[in-house]
């Protein structure tokens, strides 16, 4: 390709466009901005806080699992609370709304070099619409009969009926509520990072110079965009036979000796709408993870990345393949054998890209001047997770060892690693790797390790056993297993340690919240570029950097974000936004 | 602006077939060259959308296939009584026109707002704001007559309760998506009128300032309004 250079690009497009908005109080300014970055922070620190909420309810979970019969205010119907409201807020509060709403905002301006998202104003809507379908959320906690028992998939017809809690009380009426507000609120924002990154970005900074990280939030939410609306319309429906009694997905059915009013509706088709938005929701997730960790990686080994043209189109080839898998999560439904065998193959073609990914990432370690910074430990253990996390997944998008492992402990292992543990990894990193830009100062070192080693092996010891709970046919979601054959002691003892695991890693992220606010006035001052990084975010004239990011003139940038340890270059990095050959560059051409 | 585009672009030598479509669109600064911001955000936008009422008309074809009762015939649930002899489907020809005819005037408003004729663009998207609330009007009376009538979202004396439950919901979602264009028709006529466009007046809420153009992606919306009405009319008034 064209060495772009300002004379032959296209005149300056931003300046007419983007009009800042200059706040006037305190209020315009910290709470109700349209700054990119404050937003980002506030989307971050409510996701972070709902998140708290959720792995409390993961403890609960294992209070009970690890003793069963010890605890007794924890009921069959608490549990079922307790999971469906664990797994709902790490999904799609916590993991997409942090991924997105947190590290979207606050680095897609930065990195592709623009002022602020295109829109400041419909951004600020978005976190407030966002909060407040937080807000309903956590409102269900506190409804007659408490939040909803459906199982983070809200199943029906057992979502809205009588047995299940939360079903003909406040608890199901809230939750899908809330979902609803929540993909309003995203769509807002979503739009914005969509039009950002294809509109906005700076002079030279063509799409094939992006950092990874804007790549794999880019695509993520062009697929948020497109999957969204099948869960939208899936709860716009299960509202309406909640409330209005129609029979969208309510069979004809009898509870407890009584026929209900419902006919002729279809579970499956929820079925098919929830996942054709829950299976790309797991890519949505995944792929801002693959985009920060390849940045993670080529940073801190202070090496190009291997491969990036191969990197955007892998990132581009799952997006788009992530749409035609949706059904494997359906085996179990009765569908017909062709579908599951069709559905079966584009599962295992995704895993071509997605192996292209871990091969670069590895390639790209490979002979590198590795530098075992805590975002490069996290960096590292993502990639030894998610390969294992991938790999069970191989079994579960085979038809034929679906079948026998399906809704069993193996299915809850294997999505935590892969969906769970994984990207939470690669969210720990960036937190660390992005704290000094944010605050101007650097997380504690010491409790940063601590931090690392307990949540890594910890995660290991919690879902590495589960596997094997899995395989001996232990089922999921069963609030007592005390009276079962398949549970033989060494199972009750297995389940014992996994939940003291669990308890341990809880308490080592209590001490990474001390360190993210204790750093915030005590921690070491970072400068503006302390992982002597290449993209732009590092380059601002201020750290943290000001409302309107670059100062008065936005960078240029004359080269891709990859420029490490070049032969012959002064320094062993070589931000964008510097002119001038150092050497061979390995930029693609 | 599109001629200047173009020289630019010629002058560089591009690589060809697949690698140059993709540098075309990985180019500088922006993948869609002329496209502004707003108009860019709008068609996404809608995109999203479709998909919304794509998955709403999926669902309720699935239900109308699925069912083992009888399909009420909308030929004879849609026919008005009028002069005697029942008229099939002829509230419904008059709202699909109606609501194409707003399509027109709007292209109109565009027409003349891109010519800064303030008057004549405000009119028009006065007129196509009046044509979008007449179909919500004629909607909320096919919606009384048929509730007059016995349907109901749970059932209907008819057949399948299934078609009073998609046929409130889709029209129902439509019809909220033509109140809210018919509500910001209203907005920005007011601002072409009062000449905000010409004085650069930012914006109350978000301190920006708007273009003519604003009436082009006003126009979009309304445009994909009509077309998915297009879509319901198909597939629930004459399947």
């Amino acid at each position: 390709m064209v060495d772009v250079t300002p004379a032959d690009a296209v005149p300056p497009a931003e300046v007419a466009e983007m009009e800042l908005y200059h706040p006037h109080s305190w209020w315009t300014k910290y709470v109700f901005s349209q700054d990119a970055k404050v937003i980002a922070v506030q989307y971050s620190a409510t996701a972070m806080a709902i998140g708290l909420v959720a792995l409390m309810l993961s403890w609960l979970m294992r209070l009970q699992l690890g003793f069963p019969g010890t605890f007794d205010f924890i009921t069959p119907e608490a549990y079922y609370q307790f999971i469906t409201m664990h797994g709902m807020i790490m999904v799609i509060y916590l993991l997409t709304a942090l991924f997105l709403g947190g590290f979207g905002n606050y680095l897609i301006p930065l990195m592709v070099g623009a002022r602020d998202m295109v829109f400041p104003y419909v951004n600020m809507l978005s976190y407030w619409v966002y909060l407040l379908a937080v807000l309903v959320l956590v409102s269900s906690f506190f409804a007659p009969g408490g939040p909803t028992g459906a199982g983070w998939t809200l199943y029906p017809p057992q979502a809205i009926m009588t047995g299940t809690p939360g079903g003909q009380d406040w608890g199901i009426i809230l939750m899908l509520s809330s979902l609803i507000l929540f993909i309003i609120g995203f769509t807002m924002g979503g739009l914005n990072y969509v039009v950002t990154v294809l509109q906005g970005r700076t002079r030279g900074m063509t799409l094939m110079r992006l950092p990874l990280t804007v790549w794999g939030i880019f695509t993520a939410t062009v697929m948020a965009l497109l999957a969204f609306p099948a869960l939208f319309v899936a709860c716009v429906m299960m509202l309406l036979d909640r409330l209005l009694g129609t029979s969208f997905f309510m069979p004809a059915i009898v509870e407890m000796g009584e026929q209900l009013q419902h006919n002729g509706g279809s579970p499956i088709l929820f079925q098919h709408l929830f996942w054709f938005f829950g299976h790309p929701e797991v890519y949505i997730v995944a792929l801002p993870a693959f985009g920060i960790v390849s940045d993670l990686i080529s940073t801190h080994a202070r090496k190009n990345i291997f491969g990036y043209r191969m990197m955007v189109w892998a990132i581009i080839a799952i997006g788009a393949l992530s749409f035609v898998v949706w059904a494997h999560h359906m085996y179990v439904s009765g569908m017909n054998p062709y579908f599951g065998f069709f559905f079966a193959t584009t599962t295992l073609i995704i895993a071509v890209p997605t192996a292209i990914k871990v091969y670069n990432w590895v390639l790209t370690l490979w002979r590198g001047d590795i530098h075992l910074t805590i975002p490069m430990l996290f960096a590292l253990a993502f990639i030894v997770t998610f390969v294992n996390g991938g790999l069970t997944g191989l079994f579960l998008g085979n038809v034929v060892v679906d079948v026998p492992l399906s809704d069993t402990m193996f299915v809850v292992a294997h999505f935590h690693m892969v969906m769970g543990v994984a990207p939470i990894l690669v969210i720990f990193g960036a937190i660390y790797h992005w704290y000094p830009k944010v605050t101007g100062r650097m997380l504690d070192e010491t409790l940063g390790r601590f931090h690392f080693w307990i949540t890594f092996l910890g995660a290991y010891l919690i879902f590495f056993p589960m596997h094997y709970l899995g395989l001996m046919g232990v089922p999921r979601r069963y609030a007592e297993l005390t009276d079962m054959n398949i549970m033989t002691e060494s199972a009750h003892h297995l389940n014992s340690f996994i939940s003291i695991m669990a308890f341990i890693v809880g308490f080592a992220q209590m001490v990474f919240l001390f360190n993210l606010i204790w750093s915030i006035r005590h921690g070491r001052e970072a400068g503006g570029n302390p992982w002597r990084a290449t993209t732009l975010e590092w380059q601002t004239p201020e750290t943290p950097p000001a409302h309107g990011n670059f100062g008065k003139e936005l960078p240029i940038v004359y080269r891709w974000a990859y420029d490490y340890s070049v032969p012959g270059a002064k320094e062993d990095f070589i931000p964008q936004n510097v002119p001038g050959s150092f050497g061979p560059s390995r930029e693609p051409a | 602006m599109a001629e200047t585009t173009l020289t630019h672009t010629s002058q560089m030598d591009r690589p060809r077939g697949l690698r140059g479509i993709a540098a075309d669109w990985a180019s500088d600064q922006r993948a869609f060259k002329n496209v502004s911001w707003g108009k860019a955000m709008m068609w996404i936008f809608l995109l999203s959308d479709t998909f919304i009422f794509g998955c709403f008309l999926l669902s309720y074809m699935t239900a109308r296939i699925s069912t083992r009762v009888p399909w009420p015939n909308p030929s004879e649930v849609f026919a008005l009584r009028i002069g005697g002899s029942e008229i099939p489907l002829i509230l419904i020809a008059i709202m699909t026109f109606v609501l194409i005819s707003s399509s027109g005037t709007m292209a109109m408003a565009v027409n003349f707002g891109y010519r800064r004729d303030r008057r004549k663009t405000a009119i028009l998207m006065l007129l196509t704001a009046a044509l979008g609330a007449t179909f919500v009007g004629m909607q909320a009376f096919e919606w009384t007559k048929l509730i007059t009538e016995g349907v109901r979202p749970w059932g209907n004396p008819w057949g399948a309760a299934q078609f009073g439950s998609c046929f409130f919901m889709i029209t129902g979602f439509h019809g909220t998506h033509v109140t809210i264009g018919v509500i910001f028709l209203i907005i920005v006529a007011r601002k072409v009128w009062r000449g905000d466009f010409d004085t650069g007046r930012p914006g109350f809420f978000t301190s920006r300032r708007g273009r003519y153009e604003n009436v082009e992606i006003m126009g979009l919306y309304w445009h994909f309004v009509d077309l998915v009405w297009v879509f319901i009319f198909a597939f629930f008034y004459l399947w």
